[in-house]
């Protein structure tokens, strides 16, 4: 299969991390990412909310240039979504008040987590496996622009998704049941707002922990970076946020390396210890997929 | 309600027109308040977002242009998707917050316009993001030079920061973009 791909500057920057794990899941279920040359910054909320041409314009850019193919778009950044998604829409409704002549491309534009989460991908990942990240208890948070407003998003769920929690189980955590899933954590403000942006994350963090969770998931690279950075908490009592293919790509090699682990702001070492308990218990450190398979069936 | 400065009759017809040409139609909100009680920042608020769509109605721009809410909106759109009449309100407050720049009102919240203004001078200049000329460019402009030291620092420590900016070669496009592509018309 083959898809385009538009990272965005986070996931050059703060979220590298999250791109190769991206790119490593990918390669591995054979999926095959051509990312769009020459792409530029989405303006992420700094343009919409200051200059609606500027912020249309520079989408409109991204999604010519990716309309030189008819691959479905696959975007991971949720900010990026929602923005591409709603210069497609406005794009494809009235190309010329935009200057472009005609722009109906066959392709559609997919947030990761809905493309993770398709049951053919899941099915592709379930194969691969080759250590469980053992029951670990987490609480899967989506933020907000990946989900809203639906009329953009065309998120099917979008007040009570489950995209996350499909794909987390499909690896073998346990996601646990919140209050807070879609509640903003006011990245936007992260920089100018501290003291908001704290507040939010303390609450968001709390419910997490509320609800059971050892660890939170996610998919957006803003609320990664804020709900780590803006944790008020002794580092003992802080709670790691790992991208969703952090932990596959962590299932699929059946290691989280020491390396990974440290790029987090927050101690990260709960997956480890999960996937060391898991191996344990299933009696083997090393099982090849099929090994590993028929002992989730034993231990089902 | 005759001494009121809040009336129908004192609004400004243009911001109405402008909000029409947007499809933010203020006039069907019935104040059930929905759109506040989901705010997350709204305690941060001097007007509720309900407040915004009532003035936005009559056309109170000066009110709604000097508030501190427009900066503030975290612009998580919990309010315009639970709308139940649809008004898009995380529009409204885009619109607002770009007649306020262009009209230099002060911003209530200076330090947010500052942020914007720094983060899109970065992609004007390299097509895309570049964290740390764009936090440089904040600090300058904000005044805020100790906020953060520490967690700049750590992330560096761990690569998030890229010490070099991300540069394109379709600048010349992004410029024409910033130059006021478009803005010909007004809109």
């Amino acid at each position: 299969m083959k898809m385009t791909y538009y990272p965005g500057c986070s996931l050059q920057g703060t979220a590298r991390d999250y791109n190769d794990t991206i790119l490593e899941v990918c390669q591995t279920i054979g999926v095959e990412l051509n990312e769009i040359e020459d792409w530029n910054c989405c303006g992420a909320s700094s343009a919409h909310m200051t200059n609606h041409e500027v912020a249309m314009r520079l989408s409109i850019r991204n999604l010519l240039l990716a309309a030189k193919s008819s691959d479905n778009v696959l975007i991971p950044c949720s900010a990026c979504y929602q923005r591409l998604k709603a210069a497609d829409k406005a794009l494809r409704e009235d190309p010329e008040y935009w200057d472009v002549t005609d722009y109906n491309p066959d392709f559609k534009l997919v947030h990761i987590s809905t493309f993770l989460a398709e049951p053919e991908i899941l099915e592709l990942i379930a194969d691969k496996v080759i250590q469980p990240v053992g029951k670990m208890k987490v609480a899967c948070y989506y933020g907000c622009l990946s989900l809203r407003p639906p009329h953009i998003t065309d998120a099917p769920n979008h007040e009570m998704p489950t995209t996350l929690e499909n794909i987390v189980t499909a690896i073998g955590a346990d996601p646990v049941s919140w209050s807070h899933k879609t509640e903003c954590c006011s990245g936007s403000l992260t920089m100018t707002r501290p003291d908001i942006a704290g507040k939010l994350v303390g609450e968001i963090v709390e419910a997490a922990r509320r609800g059971g969770a050892t660890a939170m998931v996610t998919d957006c690279p803003m609320c990664q970076a804020n709900v780590e950075s803006r944790q008020e908490l002794p580092p003992g009592a802080s709670m790691v946020v790992y991208y969703a293919t952090e932990l596959i790509a962590a299932a699929l090699t059946g290691s989280y390396p020491e390396k990974q682990q440290k790029v987090h702001l927050v101690p990260a070492h709960a997956l480890q210890a999960h996937m060391e308990r898991s191996a344990h218990n299933v009696g083997t450190a090393s099982g090849s997929t099929t090994e590993t398979t028929s002992q989730k069936e034993e231990s089902a | 309600m005759q001494n009121s400065p809040i009336s129908p009759a004192k609004g400004s017809r243009k911001l109405l027109k402008k909000l029409s040409s947007r499809d933010i139609d203020v006039q069907t909100c019935y104040q059930c308040n929905r759109c506040s009680a989901g705010c997350p920042v709204a305690d941060y608020f001097d007007l509720q977002p309900m407040e915004i769509v009532r003035l936005a109605s009559y056309g109170m721009e000066d009110q709604l242009l000097a508030s501190s809410t427009i900066w503030l909106c975290a612009s998580c759109d919990t309010c315009a998707t639970r709308c139940p009449n649809d008004i898009d309100i995380t529009a409204l407050m885009d619109v607002l917050r770009e007649l306020a720049l262009r009209k230099d009102i002060p911003p209530a919240v200076p330090q947010v316009p500052a942020f914007h203004a720094s983060f899109l001078e970065s992609v004007r200049r390299w097509g895309r993001t570049y964290e740390i000329g764009m936090i440089g460019a904040y600090k300058l402009r904000s005044g805020d030079y100790a906020g953060d030291m520490k967690l700049g620092i750590s992330m560096l420590a761990k690569g998030k920061l890229s010490l070099l900016p991300h540069s394109i070669e379709g600048k010349p496009e992004i410029r024409e973009i910033f130059a006021g592509k478009g803005k010909e018309y007004e809109r």
